[in-house]
């Protein structure tokens, strides 16, 4: 499929207020398509609320680890947090988002594909002149990243060589990601591209309350661009309250801090955060 | 001089381990030398233990570059003690231009401008540089008599230069004590350094390598402890260090830091010949990776996550609540 616009969304985590917000706000920024690159569950309240939401907009959506875990009735979820401190927040969140989701949707969930390929092209007559020839972007879209499905691919960790191999290993001039729950991107050689498109389930460990997901614009110079994302996230901690999900996740989506998932973060992404 | 290890199988019958992918990448910078001689050290490190050597700064660059080709992802930094290498600083601040660094370190040896130093690098860079310091309990009781005299008033001292520098230290602590006792070793450790002015500590507990100077300290290996084929069966083999990394030393490219004074640990003179080379799991300290994952590098796994449950979820949280 070929497109020149779209809106790209990381993981969902049951937080249909932002999704319901994110795919209005894509709409209105005149986007093509949108595409969701998995983990639709965790962390958030009552996790069949947010699957309606994405057939009725047609959001090509992807599978992430958890929908993996959720889907083919897993033991916990496979983000490979194993420090007992993380452990235990992941255990609670996976046990109740298992069994507040109905079969049906169980079963969606492990029909979802684990990647998503398609091209990007400007509309306009122009050539981008790092390329020898006027062709379109090769997106490939992965959960983690392109060889495993929870694979942490984050800033601090991730060398620019790594990259550079992953776009030549799987043929792909742009390659976005979602899984770590922080956005961020980095220009490689050739005029391609990596995007971790960020999340909307919870904020991004930086004390605001806002959410966010990435456009792909063939027109952009730039390519692509990370749009901060408000909702209600004051009615979502509301409803967690009502669902006894844990304080401190309440305390991530009010104060915009992690409080959980913390000990398996490196240096310099834990140290950009409050706790 | 650590002592031999038994090897429970031959080559032929053991099970193979591949080399995919090749994530970690460790540099052995400064040999068997070390400023102290712990008593359960798996490689008997020492003042005077020179059985294996330095590693040239050149050389290490060499490497470093050549890494590339293989998208090593993670590089780390051992010995010894790395920081008795005189270029430690030189390696680190080239390797911070193409990754992460990670430096393993008894913390004893901080002047003011090594840390000044260090966190100018850690700023520059786009990638994290991590530092890992073993201590051994969180207490002198506990640590003093495995890490020598006085060593943990040092290494904590060293631990405070960090943390003051803006560092997250990560604090490893090898487990001498009863399973029972874990979680309350863990917690006692972070209130040892959170009463230190480390307001968020990180901290790794491990297993025992039941080699070198361990062997003497408490024990080596029992005749069941070892991998055999069929506890590969449903097992996840990426649990295992052999099956992600390689480690560099004066003598060439080992399969792993655990068992590089094993002669057969060598598998090539070049990360590429060492890269194509799978690894038969041999060894009884194998046994020690498969039951606890790949205890060297930064991430925790899950058997060690097993060792203490609720108790450090809460002591974060109870943390949270004062501050808060």
């Amino acid at each position: 499929m070929l497109y020149s616009r779209v809106a790209i969304f990381g993981g969902v985590y049951s937080n249909h207020l932002a999704l319901r917000a994110a795919i209005e706000d894509a709409r209105r920024r005149g986007v093509q398509k949108l595409f969701c690159l998995g983990d639709l569950g965790a962390f958030g309240p009552n996790p069949d609320r947010v699957f309606p939401l994405l057939i009725d907009a047609g959001v090509v959506t992807m599978q992430g680890n958890y929908d993996n875990s959720i889907g083919n009735d897993l033991p916990d979820c496979q983000c490979g947090y194993t420090d007992p401190a993380d452990n235990y927040y992941a255990r609670l969140s996976y046990q109740y988002t298992y069994h507040k989701t109905s079969p049906r949707w169980r079963a969606w969930l492990k029909s979802l594909p684990s990647q998503i390929r398609f091209e990007l092209k400007s509309d306009l007559a122009g050539i981008r002149s790092e390329l020898p020839n006027p062709q379109p972007w090769r997106v490939l879209c992965c959960h983690g990243s392109p060889r495993k499905i929870n694979e942490f691919l984050r800033e601090s960790t991730t060398p620019t060589h790594l990259l550079e191999k992953f776009c030549d290993d799987f043929d792909a001039d742009v390659i976005v990601a979602t899984h770590t729950g922080l956005p961020w991107m980095r220009r490689l050689s050739r005029g391609r591209l990596f995007v971790n498109c960020g999340v909307l389930g919870r904020p991004a460990n930086d004390g605001s309350p806002l959410v966010g997901y990435t456009i792909l614009d063939a027109d952009d110079p730039n390519l692509a661009t990370y749009v901060p994302l408000a909702y209600d996230h004051e009615s979502l901690a509301a409803e967690m309250r009502a669902e006894q999900l844990p304080e401190p996740f309440v305390q991530t989506i009010l104060t915009g801090w992690w409080t959980t998932c913390l000990e398996i973060l490196p240096a310099r992404e834990r140290a950009r955060g409050k706790w | 001089m650590s002592l031999p290890v038994q090897i429970s199988v031959p080559a032929r019958d053991a099970p193979r381990i591949r080399l995919d992918p090749f994530d970690h990448l460790w540099f052995q910078v400064t040999g068997t030398l070390c400023n102290l001689a712990c008593t359960h050290c798996f490689i008997s490190c020492s003042p005077s233990n020179r059985s294996l050597g330095f590693l040239d700064y050149e050389y290490v660059i060499r490497t470093l570059h050549d890494s590339r080709e293989f998208a090593v992802k993670e590089y780390y930094f051992t010995g010894g003690e790395p920081f008795m290498h005189p270029r430690l600083l030189d390696m680190l601040e080239q390797t911070l231009a193409i990754g992460l660094a990670t430096v393993m370190t008894n913390g004893t040896l901080f002047r003011d401008s090594t840390i000044q130093r260090l966190a100018r690098m850690r700023d520059a860079s786009i990638y994290s540089l991590e530092m890992r310091v073993s201590i051994d309990g969180p207490d002198a009781a506990t640590n003093d008599p495995i890490r020598g005299q006085g060593t943990f008033a040092r290494a904590m001292a060293g631990v405070k230069k960090l943390v003051d520098a803006g560092f997250l230290p990560i604090i490893t602590m090898a487990q001498t004590w009863d399973h029972a006792e874990s979680e309350s070793v863990y917690r006692k450790m972070r209130q040892a350094l959170l009463e230190l002015g480390y307001l968020r500590p990180r901290v790794k507990m491990l297993p025992s390598i039941r080699l070198g100077a361990e062997v003497a300290r408490s024990r080596g290996y029992r005749d069941d402890e070892r991998v055999t084929p069929q506890m590969l069966q449903g097992y996840d083999t990426s649990n295992l260090i052999c099956s992600n990394s390689r480690i560099v030393s004066d003598r060439g490219v080992h399969v792993c830091p655990i068992l590089i004074e094993q002669p057969d640990s060598i598998l090539g003179q070049t990360l590429k010949e060492a890269a194509s080379r799978d690894y038969p799991l041999r060894h009884q300290a194998c046994y020690t990776c498969w039951l606890h994952g790949a205890i060297c590098t930064n991430a925790s796994t899950a058997a060690q996550g097993r060792e203490v449950a609720v108790s450090a979820a809460s002591a974060r949280t109870q943390t949270q609540d004062l501050s808060l």
